[in-house]
């Protein structure tokens, strides 16, 4: 039996009336705007403009006070109200936000596909009033290699492809090797990258004086396992320096620089680097130093000598406070005045240096957070086990406080890999620079949106797979405590 | 006491390795400052500087010194900071709140800002504004009036400036107003604390806050007026707007970005310290009969504004440091003016470039003492 109804209160006597009418209206309000965001027709013109503006809201408005029934026993509709028609307010908001959605899909989706062109290679083609991606295609080589030489790129390729090949060892590496994939990754990981970078993408010999330095590190810190612990701390002051002299000035220098002179490669220099590689290279090695200098100085901030933790907190704080371009203003124009005049340092590699520091700072205090969130009786279990400072730290501490600062150090590396473009400072192009380079070239004027989009696609896919790869880090981690 | 090698080594060791790098560098900087015929020395500070820059708030002119130009790249590195940060925190708020909204469209519309902003970066995002979206802008010939008093064109934003009489009156009458509320605030505190009583606080200042300004226009002889920008011919094809305001399309780009940037951090700041509050705690309140208005107010809020303020500061800071981007679109803050111009003028990199950095490390850490010392006064006072 249907009873009388009120149109200002709907209840659940009326359900059906209720719900027909308030879907129509609904549906009416949702059309209006489809039909005028996708065909451009106005179904309401008739009415005053300010009315006809208003009218979808309105009536959707309407629509949607009449199905907001409690417990109506329908599945859908409850679930619809729960979610999007609690009340008046949240019921405008909802309108808003899928008119918002319905009247952004036709212009996004014509710039981006529709009156987009992308075939052909000169700017002739480009006549539509959507996006030229024509522009992206042909200066695609630039922007993902930068000034590097079109037939040489293949070493670019070659050495991204092969340090990705060796940087998923840790997932096929069985039980009895995983041990070593520490070792490997902090130690021999980096120095082969490095190997393939000077000698692919530099084209350098394979042996100079930094992979002598390598060299003598990697020997020392293997020795290192068998010196007592007491003596550690002289050990790994004095032997790598007088095992770089010793190989650098006694043994066979001279033997090993021709060895690993191999012909056919040309040597590129760095200012000729750019693009897209030369950001995933900068962050690679910002991303490989600033962890270890940041896990010094976090244990440096907090031990036990005033004067180490002094000079931790002040370099922390230095770094800290002051912007990254500042810091890169400094390495190039006041750093090499600190240097001797014949001392010549490659403007990325003081690049790299100067960013490093910097994020190092950063990272520095993320660990110290972990540090300090341990709870005392680790320490205490650890030492009262008869375990030194360095073997508290690096088998009982360390891997406990990394665990709890993943979220933070993946956050920090995220604003590593952002912080990039950047070194445009010094006149370093990569991705950002070579479009607003591209830009000006006086053939292609006029697609500076169709650059600076394809690199927000590009920057947004690599920030945002590493925050949900951190995420699931982070989640796989997670021990109970 | 008993010195022991074994403590005083490692730290001698590391001092001595300080010293020596550093005394490395200066011993460097003197032999290449020699060779090269530079000077140490602040004394080019009150030199004319005879570079001029677009956009300035104080008067400034080549003829003024170098101290002068710096000051000018402070007060608009300033200037965009404190826009940027009001604004980013209107929005953040906005958002992280929206974030926990019950309603899946407005969470997920969030949550879509959020991550998008986010993932991006800033300098790219400048760049966008400024050479992208900001570009195709009427020319101030074509520009529409909005609400017909203030112009978006191309070469900026004009709005109406004011034009004030006795403005000193307005000016004590709103510094009186906000006297008397603290006053009332201090009273209402101790009403409420000795006998239990409310007083409608907000209400009372919201009311202050209007009548006193109000009363100096009445009776105080202030008067308010504007100067509306007008559209000026300077060539056949070239046209600005004169008089009131106007901001630079650098400005706007920047403020526009670093807010939209740095919103998205305060937003999970912001999410992060309403959901750091416990759920017992809102029970809590609501079973001792608080209303939801009071459960906010006196119980969610000063509990998760503890858990806000830190992180939001840091966000604050690093907008500051954020804005020397401003030097890859050319709007003259203090790295652009004094660490770009000044430099390349002078030819003094050590000097430039330690006052900019000494000035950025000012900033920062007088802002994380006095951080400091706001937690330690809200921290839980356990006993």
């Amino acid at each position: 039996m249907m009873s009388k109804i009120n149109f200002l209160k709907p209840d659940k006597s009326n359900l059906y009336t209720f719900l027909y009418l308030g879907s129509f209206l609904f549906f009416v309000s949702v059309l209006d705007v489809l039909l005028n965001s996708f065909f451009s027709l106005n179904l309401t013109g008739f009415l005053p403009d300010f009315l006809s503006f208003l009218f979808p809201l309105i009536i959707g408005f309407i629509g949607l006070y009449f199905i907001r029934i409690e417990l109506s026993g329908i599945k859908q509709l409850d679930l619809l109200n729960k979610h999007i028609n609690t009340n008046n307010f949240n019921a405008v908001l909802s309108l808003l936000i899928i008119f918002i959605i319905l009247k952004s899909i036709p212009p996004i989706s014509s710039w981006f596909f529709v009156d987009a062109s992308f075939a052909g290679d000169s700017k002739d083609v480009c006549t539509g009033s959507g996006a030229c991606w024509t522009y992206i295609k042909v200066w695609m080589r630039r922007f993902m290699y930068g000034m590097y030489p079109n037939a040489e790129q293949w070493r670019i390729n070659l050495s991204f492809i092969a340090l990705a090949l060796l940087g998923s060892v840790g997932y096929f590496a069985t039980d009895r090797f995983k041990k070593y994939l520490t070792l490997y990754y902090v130690v021999i990981y980096p120095f082969i990258a490095f190997l393939f970078i000077f000698f692919f993408i530099s084209g350098g010999p394979v042996f100079f004086d930094f992979s002598y330095g390598i060299i003598a590190a990697i020997l020392s810190i293997i020795i290192g396992f068998f010196i007592p612990s007491k003596f550690k701390f002289y050990y790994f002051l004095i032997v790598p320096f007088g095992l770089y002299i010793l190989l650098k000035y006694f043994i066979f220098y001279e033997e090993l620089i021709e060895l690993g002179k191999l012909d056919g490669l040309n040597w590129v220099e760095t200012g000729a680097w750019g693009g897209l590689s030369l950001t995933f290279i900068i962050s690679f090695f910002c991303l490989i130093f600033c962890f270890p200098i940041g896990m010094a100085f976090a244990l440096g901030r907090r031990s036990g000598f005033p004067l180490i933790r002094y000079i931790s907190i002040g370099f922390i704080e230095f770094w800290r406070g002051v912007p990254l371009i500042t810091v890169l203003f400094m390495s190039a124009v006041m750093f090499p005045m600190f240097l001797p005049a014949d001392f010549f340092i490659d403007k990325l590699v003081r690049c790299i240096i100067a960013i490093s520091l910097f994020e190092a700072a950063y990272v520095a205090e993320v660990i110290r957070g972990g540090l300090q969130a341990l709870p005392r009786g680790q320490y205490e279990a650890a030492k009262s086990l008869g375990m030194g400072y360095w073997k508290m730290h690096i088998f009982v501490i360390l891997p406990q406080a990394l665990k709890l600062v993943i979220p933070g150090i993946a956050n920090t590396f995220l604003a590593l890999v952002k912080d990039t473009p950047l070194i445009f400072v010094v006149g370093l192009l990569e991705i950002v620079g070579m479009l607003n380079l591209a830009k000006t070239n006086p053939e292609w004027l006029g697609f500076a949106m169709e650059g600076y989009v394809f690199a927000a696609i590009i920057f947004w896919i690599i920030c945002y797979a590493m925050s949900k790869y951190s995420y699931n880090l982070e989640e796989k981690y997670k021990t109970d405590r | 006491m008993n010195f022991k090698l074994k403590d005083i080594g490692p730290q001698l060791i590391t001092v001595l390795a300080v010293v020596l790098i550093f005394g490395f560098f200066t011993y460097n900087a003197q032999v290449n400052m020699e060779n090269r015929g530079i000077d140490f020395g602040y004394g080019f500070l009150s030199q004319e500087s005879s570079f001029d820059v677009q956009f300035s708030l104080i008067e400034y002119d080549g003829s003024h010194s170098y101290f002068r130009a710096y000051l000018v790249g402070l007060l608009n590195t300033i200037l965009v900071s404190v826009i940027g940060i009001i604004l980013a925190t209107i929005l953040g708020v906005i958002v992280g709140i929206a974030r926990l909204s019950p309603n899946y469209l407005i969470n997920k519309f969030a949550a879509f800002y959020v991550e998008f902003f986010r993932n991006i970066p800033l300098l790219l995002q400048i760049f966008f504004w400024y050479f992208a979206a900001l570009r195709a802008l009427p020319l101030p010939q074509d520009a529409e009036a909005m609400f017909g008093i203030s112009f978006l064109t191309i070469k900026g934003l004009f709005v109406p400036a004011f034009i004030w009489e006795n403005f000193n009156i307005f000016f004590y009458s709103i510094v009186a107003a906000i006297i008397a509320i603290i006053v009332i605030r201090i009273n209402a505190k101790k009403l409420q604390e000795t006998q239990g009583k409310q007083t409608p606080v907000l209400l009372i200042s919201i009311g202050l806050l209007l009548i006193l300004p109000l009363l100096s226009f009445l009776i105080g002889g202030v008067r308010l007026s504007f100067e509306v920008p007008v559209l000026k011919q300077l060539a056949t094809t070239s046209f600005i707007y004169e008089g009131g305001v106007s901001l630079p399309p650098e400005l706007i780009a920047l403020a526009l970005s670093l807010s939209l940037y740095t919103a998205t951090f305060i937003a999970e700041c912001v999410r992060a310290g309403i959901q750091g509050v416990g759920k017992g705690q809102k029970e809590a309140a609501a079973s001792i009969g608080l209303t939801p208005n009071q459960v906010l107010k006196l119980v969610i809020m000063p509990q998760a504004l503890r858990i806000i303020i830190p992180p939001t500061t840091n966000q604050y800071l690093n907008l500051t440091k954020n804005s020397s981007l401003a030097a890859a679109i050319a709007y003259p803050d203090l790295v652009l003016v004094f660490a770009g111009t000044a430099l390349m003028q002078t030819g003094k990199a050590i000097e430039i470039v330690s006052i900019t950095m000494f000035t950025y490390l000012t900033l920062s850490i007088s802002i994380s003492i006095l951080m400091n010392w706001y937690n330690k006064k809200i921290a839980i006072q356990e006993k």
